[in-house]
């Protein structure tokens, strides 16, 4: 007497389902919209992608000249100490340079740091993931016996230990050694991501869209890429912006040791490199670029718990 | 589960030697030499002949590895190139201050996060959860270096309660303690919060009430039960993550451990104490996982009692 | 004698983001010492609602009882405090859960769980009360209960771990037991053990049983009467055979005609109810099943009728329905000839079709 389709159309007529229905990443994009941290941290992380993009007109001076008669170790002009330079607004750090000039030149550092590894990361992992995950067998193996291996080093260690070794050859000095430190943060980083696809597809792939996709004819490469990755994308999406905090506080760490950028090349962890034998006489020139990358750290742990809670409706707490 | 464990046991032995390989295999190709510390004055052909033949660097490469892990069966780990000194004292001398530091660390994050998660999820969305998830956010993303630097800045220069640097008494304990606490608590107290919620919604407390407990009774012997399952399989990680990680604290507070005794080494490119530190490293995190899968097989029945 | 159970005009509302919920919206009943009484409905129709809210098992926030009372043994649920409460809980009033292996603890020995309210409301010691456990899991056929007293609930199957929450619900002599769902996470060979050991169990304790279900099959065999709900009411009540053989309510026929029948030709189309359940945050204004009744007529979209003794039908009898009301168009209606039911179409053309090749029609 009634089939689905009239049940259906009989529920439209009668309007019954009264309220608004959203797409799947619709949904998402609203809920994450309405979470005010998430929203604050984006905006932040905009402005310092901006501050990075336009600093050459931004800075006031040059963030690695040496200025003729420098004034070093400045505090900043609200400390009212007697050793401030009302040229400098944040003060100068030990050899005179400006400070405002160099955190600006420095944001550069971190959000090119932040994004071109994790996008390497992402590409390298989420394509072996994929096809160990799909087509099993030895090349699966290998990769979770490598996995093992790389997961048993402590991350950031070995990512110590790759930079140090290389950074006196030629190829550490590429970019004032940034060349480096992005294809260390990869080598340590797709290994994570690649895991976490393989599992991805492999709880995909036994669900019955992909042996329809199968049945269809469709070849392997179309199922991966419009079947399977779509779905597996959620969890991936909300390690990649987890991943790239991870990656800036691996560089200023690194910067930290002495092991990072090279200088005069400023970056917040060599400021703070920099500043730190003369933390009593000049705190600031430790405290403020501590304080960016705080600032920076905390904008995109919001932004990626927010992406994370918009994402999985599952796990609202 | 005892041979399960056994099984795991024997498969640390291959990473583990991966592990060597992979580090030893960093630290040939890496250019330049500990010998070339001073540029200025560079030591003379002879002398750095000398010093190879003495190392042992003078051998081809394969030998050489060959030739270093028989030692390390041996337990014998060579001798640093920097210090002079043989590798296994270097690190029985560091190693008790690095788990002391760890421990110490441990201890206190338990402390905090375990109490502050529980009450955080039951007392969802008041005064205390707001807290104590600012905490868990500033706590997990915050970098250490930068937690110690304000922390120095407040406590050791504006109110001078503690000394900056330096380790033997009560209070250079504290700073270096507390900030290496800090990042683990906030993890754990994340986690327990987590898993209080999950545990709290499930139907079986809804049949405990229903039996005419008190919601005290409930929380106490039939959540907590379930919620700590989670909480006690990551400990291990924990202190892992702990001693493996300690070495950015004892690097800025100037703590004699094993960890600044690593980053030294890295940086001056003394294999022996990177290669037999490294091995340490990997040993805990590796038995820190396999207790992953131990305390869950102890804890939970469900794995327990086999069918 | 007053009843053991007598629901007041219960209102239980759920307090959300989009709106409230009107889970139950004005529930009267009656349940009679050691009776059973059916309350049956879709999903959503407020049937587990309203059992937990006669335990105050609502959720605070959201939930809320809002209205209503609830007299048990002659004391008012509601108005009781919290410590009174529980100690009606698991003691004069029980509860048996739908899906036993997520309502059993999975980290505590049945054992356990059991003995904690026989030492909570009977103040048994631990060896008493764990004598006692094994008592009842005897008495719901578990075998070799005194071995699998200290297992713990995965080690079950799971007609047993219903058994063990059975044993569970009894475990305190109960005046009343509610059994939400009970058999509904079974298999259909176990449904039937399950449902024959209640109907035992409320034979030999006296026990009065709600049994909750959208089975019309698990409520035929069980009860004795019946509640129909549907968007937080009751649509019809009836004695259980009165109900099967007269039922009078538009939404009661739906269901009735919806349950696919062994003997029905593989042709036969299955007859489900068009449309969903209403939004019972903004509910229609007239009747709640006017939407998707075929026999509505205007007044229906206009007014809510009240549940009203069907004329013609037995004394208990009631409906909930403008049409089955005196003076109303559907107080006549065989539902199985009038409707067109296919079953019946083909009953009626087989005997048709017999009379026209043997007997002249009219001798």
């Amino acid at each position: 007497m009634a089939t689905a389709s009239t049940t259906q159309e009989r529920a439209a007529e009668l309007n019954v389902l009264a309220r608004k229905q959203r797409s799947l990443w619709g949904d998402a994009l609203y809920r994450l919209m309405r979470n005010k941290a998430a929203v604050a941290g984006l905006i932040v992380i905009a402005s310092a992608f901006l501050i990075a993009i336009l600093a050459p007109f931004l800075a006031p001076y040059s963030p690695i000249q040496i200025p003729q008669n420098p004034a070093s170790q400045m505090e900043p002009l609200w400390t009212g100490s007697k050793y401030t330079d009302p040229r400098y607004l944040l003060g100068t750090d030990f050899l005179g340079r400006d400070i405002v000039s160099r955190l600006i030149f420095a944001s550069r550092v971190s959000m090119v740091v932040g994004f071109v590894p994790t996008a390497i990361v992402f590409g390298l992992g989420v394509t072996v993931g994929m096809t160990a995950g799909f087509f099993g067998g030895w090349l699966d193996q290998v990769l979770m016996r490598f996995t093992d291996i790389i997961y048993a080093f402590p991350d950031f260690l070995f990512l110590l230990i790759i930079v140090a070794s290389f950074r006196n050859s030629p190829f550490g000095k590429v970019l004032d050694g940034l060349m480096l430190i992005f294809v260390a943060i990869a080598i340590v980083g797709w290994v994570g991501v690649a895991r976490l696809t393989r599992g991805q597809v492999l709880a995909l792939k036994e669900r019955e869209f992909v042996e329809a996709a199968r049945s269809v004819g469709a070849t392997p490469r179309r199922i991966m890429t419009k079947h399977l990755l779509p779905n597996a994308l959620a969890p991936l999406i909300v390690t990649a912006a987890f991943a790239v905090p991870s990656a800036i506080l691996g560089e200023a760490t690194l910067s930290f040791l002495g092991v990072g950028i090279i200088p005069p090349t400023p970056s917040w962890g060599q400021m703070i490199n920099e500043g730190f034998p003369l933390f009593s006489a000049n705190p600031w020139a430790v405290l403020l670029p501590a304080i960016c990358i705080s600032v920076v750290m905390l904008s995109f742990t919001f932004v990626g718990d927010g992406l994370r809670d918009a994402l999985d409706p599952r796990m609202k707490t | 589960m005892l041979k399960y464990t056994i099984r795991r046991l024997l498969l640390m032995i291959p990473t583990l030697f991966f592990v060597a390989l992979i580090t030893f295999a960093l630290a040939k190709a890496a250019p330049g030499s500990p010998f070339d510390r001073n540029p200025d004055k560079p030591p003379r052909q002879e002398t750095i002949d000398r010093w190879n033949r003495f190392y042992g660097l003078d051998k081809p490469v394969h030998e050489q590895f060959i030739l270093y892990m028989t030692n390390v069966l041996k337990l014998d780990f060579g001798i640093s190139v920097v210090r002079q000194r043989p590798v296994s004292d270097i690190i029985g001398q560091g190693f008790p201050v690095t788990a002391q530091l760890g421990i110490q660390a441990l201890f206190l994050a338990l402390a905090v996060a375990l109490p502050l998660g529980v009450i955080s999820a039951l007392r969802q969305n008041t005064l205390v959860d707001y807290g104590s998830l600012f905490f868990a956010t500033v706590g997990t993303t915050i970098p250490s270096f930068v937690m110690a630097i304000f922390f120095i800045y407040i406590f050791a220069l504006g109110l001078k309660l503690f000394p900056v640097t330096g380790w033997g008494t009560p209070q250079h304990m504290v700073m270096p303690t507390v900030i290496l606490a800090l990042g683990a608590a906030a993890f754990l107290a994340r986690i327990t919060r987590a898993s209080m919620l999950e545990a709290i919604r499930q139907d079986y407390v809804r049949t405990a009430r229903s039996k005419g407990l008190r919601e005290q009774v409930v929380i106490v012997g039939h959540v907590l039960k379930n919620a700590m399952i989670p909480v006690a399989t990551v400990v291990g990680p924990a202190a892992a993550g702990l001693i493996t990680g300690s070495f950015i604290i004892e690097t800025f507070f100037s703590v004699p451990g094993i960890g600044r005794e690593y980053v030294r080494s890295i940086l001056a490119l003394d294999y022996p104490v990177i290669m037999a530190t490294t091995l340490l490293y990997a040993f805990f995190i590796v038995v820190a996982n396999l207790s992953v899968d131990l305390v869950y097989g102890m804890l939970d029945p469900r794995i327990k009692v086999a069918k | 004698m007053a009843d053991l159970l007598e629901v007041t005009d219960l209102h239980t509302q759920f307090f959300t983001r989009d709106g409230v919920v009107r889970a139950v919206d004005g529930v009267t009943f009656q349940v009679a010492a050691g009776e059973t009484l059916g309350i049956v409905g879709e999903s959503g129709c407020g049937k587990s609602v309203t059992a937990l809210s006669l335990m105050r098992l609502i959720p605070q926030p959201p939930g809320k009882i809002v209205k209503g009372s609830i007299m048990f043994d002659g004391q008012d649920v509601l108005k009781m405090d919290d410590d009174d409460v529980r100690g009606i809980r698991g003691n004069n009033i029980a509860m048996i859960f739908q899906d036993p292996m997520t309502s059993l603890n999975p980290v505590l020995t049945i054992s356990r769980q059991i003995s904690e309210a026989l030492e909570l409301h009977l103040k048994m010691d631990k060896s008493e009360a764990r004598k006692r456990t094994i008592e009842l899991l005897e008495l719901v056929n578990i075998p070799s209960a005194k071995k699998r007293v200290d297992d713990y609930p995965h080690q079950f199957s799971g007609g047993m771990r219903q058994r063990v929450m059975i044993a569970m619900a009894l475990s305190c002599n109960p005046k009343l037991i509610l059994a939400d769902e009970p058999t509904t996470a079974l298999d259909v060979t176990i449904q039937a053990q399950i449902l024959d050991l209640l109907k035992n169990l409320a034979r030999e304790f006296r026990t009065a049983f709600i049994l909750i279900t959208h089975d019309l099959g698990v409520v035929a065999g069980m009860t004795q009467r019946i509640n129909v709900m549907y968007a937080g009411r009751i649509v019809e009540k009836a004695d259980t055979g009165e109900l099967f053989a007269n039922p009078k309510m538009p939404y009661t026929w739906g269901l009735l005609r919806s349950i696919p029948r062994l003997d029905e030709s593989r042709k036969a189309k299955l007859v489900p109810i068009e449309g969903l359940p209403p939004d019972l945050i903004a509910p229609p204004p007239g009747c709640k099943f006017e939407p998707r009744c075929q026999y509505r007529r205007d007044v229906c979209s206009e007014k809510e009728p009240e549940l009203k003794h069907i004329p013609g039908a037995k004394a208990d009898h009631e409906a909930r329905c403008w049409g089955t009301q005196e003076g109303g168009w559907l107080v006549d209606t065989d539902w199985r000839r009038e409707i067109g039911d296919t079953r019946v179409i083909e009953e009626i053309k087989q005997e048709t079709a017999s009379v026209t090749t043997t007997e002249k029609p009219g001798e």
